[in-house]
């Protein structure tokens, strides 16, 4: 095994070997690259700068604090403060404008706006739709439709305290279960149910009573939805000659909610978001094209 | 030594035999007796195993009465190579299976209605298949093929046992059937890259080390004064995982009959855990691993001596040494101290030249044979993957500082760059490897069609680079986007505006996802082309194609 130790010259490199074989396979004896070696002592060095400045090593009790003082959780503090700061006096000025002077005041507008846009994107995009459009369950707040009312009041109540939130000051409204409670029974639903369907401009079954599905909606529907079946915002009841309901808009969808109504829930926001926040997103709620 | 007949089944024989036989039974109590469905199969499934590993045994000792195997024919060793035919062709299979999952989730990404609507077929439970499917399935067994053959051949000795290599890479991939399963029918501890749950973290347990003693019984036994530096890095592989791997795995189980564990780490410990064990998987696995490959089949290949001898040894110290520090960086910004963020960034940038080590002693072990990468495609395969490599690992600690990282975490840059290593460095070094061992393991003098390879390289490769151009786009804008405020201080974008901006270079990624599984598959056809139709090679040692005993 000795020979095999014998160090040899690479005849295309002319560099020696190490005279070690594996399987065939040799190693020349290259120096270190100059500049490898150079770059990386310089990391070293670099990094060692970084510790000096920087908190970097730990301690029985704490950590070595850097020359600079550096402290991410201070810095992000401090940044969030300043933005705080930045949008207080704004932000002030705004939770106390009426429609009228946050549209006639340009800074209110923009300031309103923006963080409407961003806050909406951030908490109400997930069930309202990025662009307000609502889906099945989730109201459409682009068009003129309202449940609990579209002006700015209105609409800010409904994001301070929400709809059957769990808030103290949440507006509550309810629908009752005539089917699930037995309080209509089967036929004066489907008679109610087609009723309410051909006046929203569905086409009713054939064989059903119209006029007694008239009779059981204006003594039993008649008090929250209205007689005109337009809906009463004080009561929290939607239209129900809409175009675009909020559940299912067919024969079947108007027999389901009847008879077992989902009573959806709009969280409160004003636990939740800066003051400021809440009443920017009702400014950017109205503007959508609905608010009244 | 002379060879006798055994009477009796040998002492390493009967304790496998003996060890098999009582999983096989505790597997079956715990099948009957578990209320956890996923644990009855997984049960059920490991009985069978090792109720077929136990006959297995018994049939070959009643075959061959129990002849010991020769450790040399014709003075040359007869090396053990029927679990590396295994676990190269494994290799091929969980390669393909890994990238085309990574397809259909590349495809999720850009149209959602491909989830199905099905938990075994939602993005979720896909996702952690894939990662481990390439990671571990396709990567561990290219290691653990590669790792036999080299530590032989490097050697000049055979692998010490005669189950133990094949309780080895059949105990490995009997892992990864549980391990898939699992995550299939919703078994997590929801750590990502050790997914797993304890039951299979324990069996792959007990596999590592059975895999860490063959491996160190060959090096025990060479013939050569010294150890290779593939074998350095091999080992610092094989015992850097079996460290990460118990740390990050230490969990306690609901019950024994049941799949559910909880992790012994809490809070922001758990997390800086979880990431000392993702960037030395990274490290140990998908570096050092690979890094063993290329100083074996490169200058095997080019027929050239390894560039630097000393470069090996210094770089090999520095990688082991700063890699295990690296971790933290993934984690900048959280609940983890900033002074442990600021360790594992500054290690990142000292790693960098060490990483670059490695790739300059693959690339100038060319100088001289430049003229190879035209006419040997699986030559300039392995060249591209240590040019991807380096690229990498410059990427790597440029997004560990945190400027860089604040706009890079979270994006789908992550995601470019992770696949400019997985698909460039250790997809590329593993298919040079695979074209170079599937011909030498069968006798066969060259792949069965260059052309192909040739075909395979050229489309994998454009398939790469558009999709780790499209991430960079992607996060950088994602990145961008996500931090870009109006002069009020409000965010000028909502989160489903970036993912709707990010749609067409999923598109782009799912193409480039999809040239690549049509690469693979290409090369898949060839191996096996190889195997059956090859050119045969005039028998080196006579004791290659010795059969290994449990064929």
């Amino acid at each position: 095994m000795a020979d095999m130790h014998k160090k040899e010259v690479d005849k295309l490199s002319g560099v020696e070997t190490t005279g070690h074989e594996w399987d065939g396979l040799k190693e020349l004896n290259n120096p270190l690259p100059k500049w490898w070696l150079y770059i990386f002592y310089a990391t070293i060095v670099w990094a060692i700068g970084y510790w000096v400045v920087y908190p970097s090593w730990p301690l029985i009790s704490g950590y070595t604090a850097g020359v600079m003082g550096d402290s991410q959780r201070a810095n992000a503090l401090a940044a969030y403060q300043a933005d705080l700061e930045a949008r207080s006096q704004i932000g002030e000025k705004l939770i106390n404008a009426s429609l009228d002077e946050i549209r006639s005041t340009q800074s209110l507008l923009e300031f309103a706006l923006a963080n409407g846009e961003a806050a909406f994107g951030d908490n109400c995009a997930a069930c309202h739709g990025s662009g307000a459009e609502g889906s099945l369950g989730y109201p459409n707040l682009q068009d003129d439709k309202w449940i609990w009312g579209g002006s700015l009041d209105a609409i800010h109540q409904t994001l301070q305290y929400g709809i059957r939130s769990d808030h103290d000051e949440a507006r509550f409204g309810e629908m009752p279960a005539y089917g699930r409670d037995e309080i209509l029974d089967k036929e004066q639903i489907t008679q109610v149910a087609n009723y309410v369907g051909a006046k929203a401009g569905l086409e009713p079954a054939a064989d059903v009573d119209l006029a007694a599905g008239e009779t059981v909606f204006m003594d039993n529907c008649a008090a929250c939805h209205g007689e005109d079946l337009a809906g009463i915002n004080e009561m929290g009841a939607p239209s129900l000659v809409a175009n675009n309901y909020l559940y299912e808009r067919s024969i079947d969808g108007i027999t389901s909610q009847i008879n077992n109504p989902r009573n959806g829930v709009m969280p409160a926001w004003a636990p939740r978001l800066e003051p400021a926040t809440v009443k920017s997103l009702a400014v950017y709620v109205h503007s959508l094209g609905g608010g009244e | 030594m002379a060879q006798t007949k055994a009477k009796y089944l040998t002492l390493e024989e009967g304790f496998f035999a003996a060890f098999l036989i009582v999983i096989a039974f505790v597997c079956l109590i715990i099948a009957g007796k578990t209320y956890d469905q996923v644990m009855a199969f997984h049960t059920a499934l490991g009985s069978l195993f090792a109720a077929g590993g136990a006959f297995i045994i018994f049939k070959n000792y009643f075959n061959d009465g129990g002849m010991a195997i020769p450790q040399e024919v014709d003075g040359k060793p007869n090396y053990n190579l029927g679990p590396i035919k295994f676990g190269a062709w494994a290799a091929v299979f969980w390669g393909i299976a890994g990238f085309t999952v990574g397809l259909i989730i590349a495809l999720q990404l850009a149209y959602p209605v491909l989830n199905f609507d099905l938990p075994w077929t939602s993005f979720g439970r896909l996702r952690p298949l894939h990662t481990s499917a390439v990671i571990f399935a396709f990567g561990g067994n290219v290691l653990l093929a590669t790792s036999f053959y080299v530590v032989q051949r490097t050697s000049r000795a055979r692998m010490p046992g005669r189950i133990a290599p094949w309780f080895v890479i059949l105990g490995y991939n009997a892992f990864i059937v549980i391990a898939g399963t699992g995550y299939l029918l919703g078994a997590t501890q929801s750590k990502e890259y050790a997914e797993p749950e304890w039951y299979a973290d324990l069996w792959l347990t007990i596999v590592w080390v059975a895999y860490l003693l063959v491996f160190l019984g060959t090096l025990w036994k060479r013939k050569e004064p010294h150890i290779y530096v593939a074998n350095w890095f091999y080992l610092a592989f094989i015992i850097t995982i079996a460290m990460l791997h118990i740390v990050n795995n230490l969990t306690v189980p609901v019950s024994i009959y049941g799949t559910k564990s909880y992790i012994v780490w809490a809070g922001v410990q758990d997390a800086m855990v979880q990431w000392w064990y993702g960037h030395n998987a990274v490290g140990f696995f998908l570096t050092a691993g690979f890094l063993a490959i290329m100083y074996y089949f490169v200058p095997k290949r080019a027929e050239r001596p390894v560039y630097s001898y000393r470069l090996s040894i210094v770089h090999f110290w520095a990688l082991i040494f700063l890699y295990i520090w690296a971790g933290p960086h993934h984690l900048h910004y959280t609940a983890l101290p900033q002074w442990a963020s600021t360790l594992g960034a500054t290690f990142s940038i000292i790693l960098w030249m060490p990483s670059w080590g490695g790739m300059i002693n693959g690339l100038m072990t060319l100088s001289g044979a430049w003229d190879k990468l035209r006419t040997d495609p699986v030559l300039r395969m392995m060249v591209v993957s240590i040019a991807f490599y380096g690229m990498s690992t410059f990427e790597g600690p440029l997004m560990s500082l945190r400027s860089v990282n604040s706009l890079s975490h979270y994006t789908d840059w992550t995601i470019g760059h992770v696949h400019s290593g997985a698909l460039g460095w250790v997809g590329y070094i593993s298919f040079g490897a695979l074209y170079c061992l599937i011909p030498w393991l069968w006798n066969k003098k060259q792949v069965y069609s260059l052309k192909l390879v040739n075909w395979h390289f050229w489309i994998s490769t454009i398939g790469i680079v558009l999709y780790i151009c499209a991430m960079w786009v992607s996060g950088i804008m994602q990145g961008l986007m996500w931090r870009a405020y109006d002069q009020l201080g409000f965010l000028e974008y909502s989160f489903i505006e970036t993912v709707e901006a990010m749609h067409p270079f999923y598109v782009i990624r799912a193409l480039g996802g999809a040239l690549f599984v049509a690469g693979a598959l290409i090369m898949a056809y060839n191996l096996w082309m190889t195997v059956r139709h090859g050119e045969a090679e005039e028998a080196e040692t006579a004791g290659a194609g010795a059969m290994a005993p449990a064929e």
